[in-house]
């Protein structure tokens, strides 16, 4: 079944639930509404022919000029060989949707990352903690408007140049070299050479021949 | 790394609560388990990741397209050429650009002689996990000469930086067919040398046999992919059932676990299945090169790489698994987003629910068979 025929029977089911299949650039995706995800994975899941076995993916996409996220499901079947894309907008400043993972565990590991990541909570998740960072983390580092906290728990994220540092050890040791060596005096500074008049600029008057005498 | 909660432990029987990892040699990298257990026996492991957390997919956002091409070496350090292949057809996709023939073979050669390299490392590292400590000098001798081949190739032994977008960096150098078919007319020997070796020991076999089955409907939930999958007896393979580059034009066959020593999906199923596919991988490395064509090894790729608006996935068979690279242009010189699916990080996830009745000793010989590599579970 190719993904427009899988489209068409799912907006047959689920009616204005499920959007227009985009046609972007390649690969095509139909956003869907929020708060019937987990009903049309369920039913991508069990309606035989469909059968969409395989949560591929699941991750999110941030778009702050349209305060959206996007949860974007990657969806494949085993059986049939073929695959559909969905995605469900959120509000970004509370972005909230239901947990498909009971429909594929798979959905576990894939939303607490995006929940770690992106801050989007899952309702109804078993175990929605955060995974790669800390729990005591600030933000949301893959949200576009996420800002450095500058530290954590004192230690820096920033640290000045090495090299900066390796410049200021050579001046404090040149220093201490000459102050234990002393250079000798500097040689009695010759006569400043006649400087030649600059180019460009005017030659100097010479002196006015002397007044005749009355 | 998380906030748990943990059950009430109680002190009047030998429940214990055991951090394992994160130095622990046998976690593949930096990784931490928390055991429940009671004696030897666990009640659950809870994997604690994101050690080597390096925000590669934040990085993706931040440098062009071509720039990120090192970047993703860093995914995986044991099987960086499927993470160039994987983000170099996503950009191509993007950009629509077709990639010459001879580029696609020498796409196909360095992935392969990468993922004999990758299996090598699994299949000897597992057999230290669980006691047998020289099937991994084996393993490190065979794999040291393909190290040599790919920096003749590419310049570099670990983080290759080979693939570009629209082909590859370098062709081959002059005399490396003849070294690299030298090497396979070894290797293929070693393969039963293997076999001979530990493969079919009778105390290897006890020890792996029947131990944390995944059934092929646990596989397929749990999102495993790659030689996980293929233990549990599901016969996929991206290359031969999604084929990418130049893969229709080899002959290759897709080994699946059979239950060798037990249960179907068991650990010695997963291990095994590593070993023949290493074999297989010579198989196609030697039809590459057979019937290698003439050209060009790069398309013409404009020095800005500004890809119209729009998303694309590709897929390819990495050496742990899928390797998915979704990136999203929004029509600059920079991914709007960048995700690269790994197959560790799935592997992970069945971790925690396969580990309940396990031996603590048997819990190393899970994650070793699942082949988790640390870096590709953090990014």
């Amino acid at each position: 079944m190719t993904t427009i025929e899988i489209h068409q029977k799912l907006q047959e089911a689920f009616g204005d639930a499920v959007g227009p299949l985009g046609q972007p650039k390649v690969d095509p995706f139909a956003v869907v509404k929020g708060d019937r995800i987990v009903e049309i994975c369920a039913w991508l899941k069990k309606t035989p022919g469909i059968e969409i076995d395989f949560l591929q993916d699941l991750t999110a996409v941030d778009w702050p000029k349209r305060n959206v996220i996007e949860v974007v499901y990657h969806l494949f079947s085993f059986p049939h060989r073929h695959g559909i894309v969905l995605k469900v907008e959120l509000d970004r400043a509370n972005p909230v949707v239901h947990t498909v993972e009971g429909v594929w565990k798979a959905a576990n590991w894939l939303e607490r990352e995006v929940y770690d990541l992106f801050g989007v909570v899952f309702t109804g998740h078993p175990d929605l903690r955060r995974v790669m960072l800390p729990d005591d983390w600030v933000g949301h580092p893959l949200r576009k408007d996420y800002q450095e906290a500058g530290g954590f728990h004192g230690i820096p994220n920033l640290r000045e140049n090495p090299l900066v540092e390796l410049r200021r050890i050579d001046l404090v040791r040149i220093a201490e070299h000459q102050k234990a060596n002393p250079p000798p005096p500097p040689p009695p500074p010759a006569p400043p050479p006649a400087a030649a008049p600059a180019a460009g600029t005017p030659p100097a008057p010479s002196t006015p021949p002397a007044a005749p005498k009355a | 790394m998380s906030k748990l909660v943990l059950r009430r432990v109680d002190r009047n029987n030998e429940e214990m609560l055991i951090n394992f990892g994160p130095q622990h040699p046998s976690t593949h990298g930096v990784l931490n388990f928390l055991v429940e257990t009671d004696g030897e026996v666990m009640k659950r492991a809870i994997p604690d990741i994101g050690y080597l957390h390096r925000s590669l997919e934040k990085i993706g956002e931040m440098v062009g397209y071509p720039g990120y091409m090192p970047y993703t070496d860093r995914i995986d350090y044991l099987a960086a050429m499927f993470a160039n292949e994987g983000y170099a057809i996503a950009v191509e996709k993007l950009i629509k650009v077709e990639v010459p023939k001879r580029a696609q073979y020498l796409r196909a050669i360095s992935c392969e002689l990468n993922r004999i390299a990758s299996h090598l490392v699994s299949v000897g590292t597992m057999a230290t996990d669980i006691g047998a400590v020289t099937p991994l000098v084996y393993a490190l001798r065979e794999r040291e000469i393909i190290n040599d081949l790919l920096e003749a190739l590419c310049g570099a032994r670990l983080t290759y930086n080979y693939h570009r977008i629209g082909g590859v960096a370098f062709d081959m150098p002059a005399g490396w067919q003849e070294k690299v078919i030298a090497y396979l007319d070894r290797f293929d020997s070693s393969v039963q040398e293997w076999d001979r070796l530990i493969s079919f020991n009778e105390i290897y076999k006890k020890r792996l046999g029947g131990v944390a089955v995944v059934s092929r409907e646990q596989a397929i939930d749990y999102g495993l992919s790659g030689p996980n999958l293929r233990g549990s007896g599901v016969d996929w393979d991206l290359r031969r059932d999604a084929p990418y580059g130049a893969y229709p034009d080899f002959q290759f066959d897709v080994p699946v676990g059979r239950g060798w020593a037990g249960k179907v999906g068991d650990c010695f199923d997963r291990y095994y299945v590593r070993v023949l596919e290493m074999a297989q991988s010579s198989r196609i490395v030697r039809q590459a090169l057979e019937k290698m064509p003439e050209g060009e090894i790069t398309a013409k790729v404009p020095r800005k790489v500004k890809p119209e608006a729009g998303e694309v996935q590709s897929r390819i068979e990495s050496a742990r698994g899928e390797m998915a690279y979704y990136v999203v242009s929004d029509g600059t010189e920079r991914a709007h987003r960048v995700r690269a699916r790994t197959g560790s990080y799935m592997a992970m996830g069945i971790i925690e629910d396969v580990s309940p009745g396990l031996m603590v000793a048997d819990l190393v010989a899970l994650i070793a068979s699942l082949d988790v590599v640390a870096p590709e579970t953090d990014r």
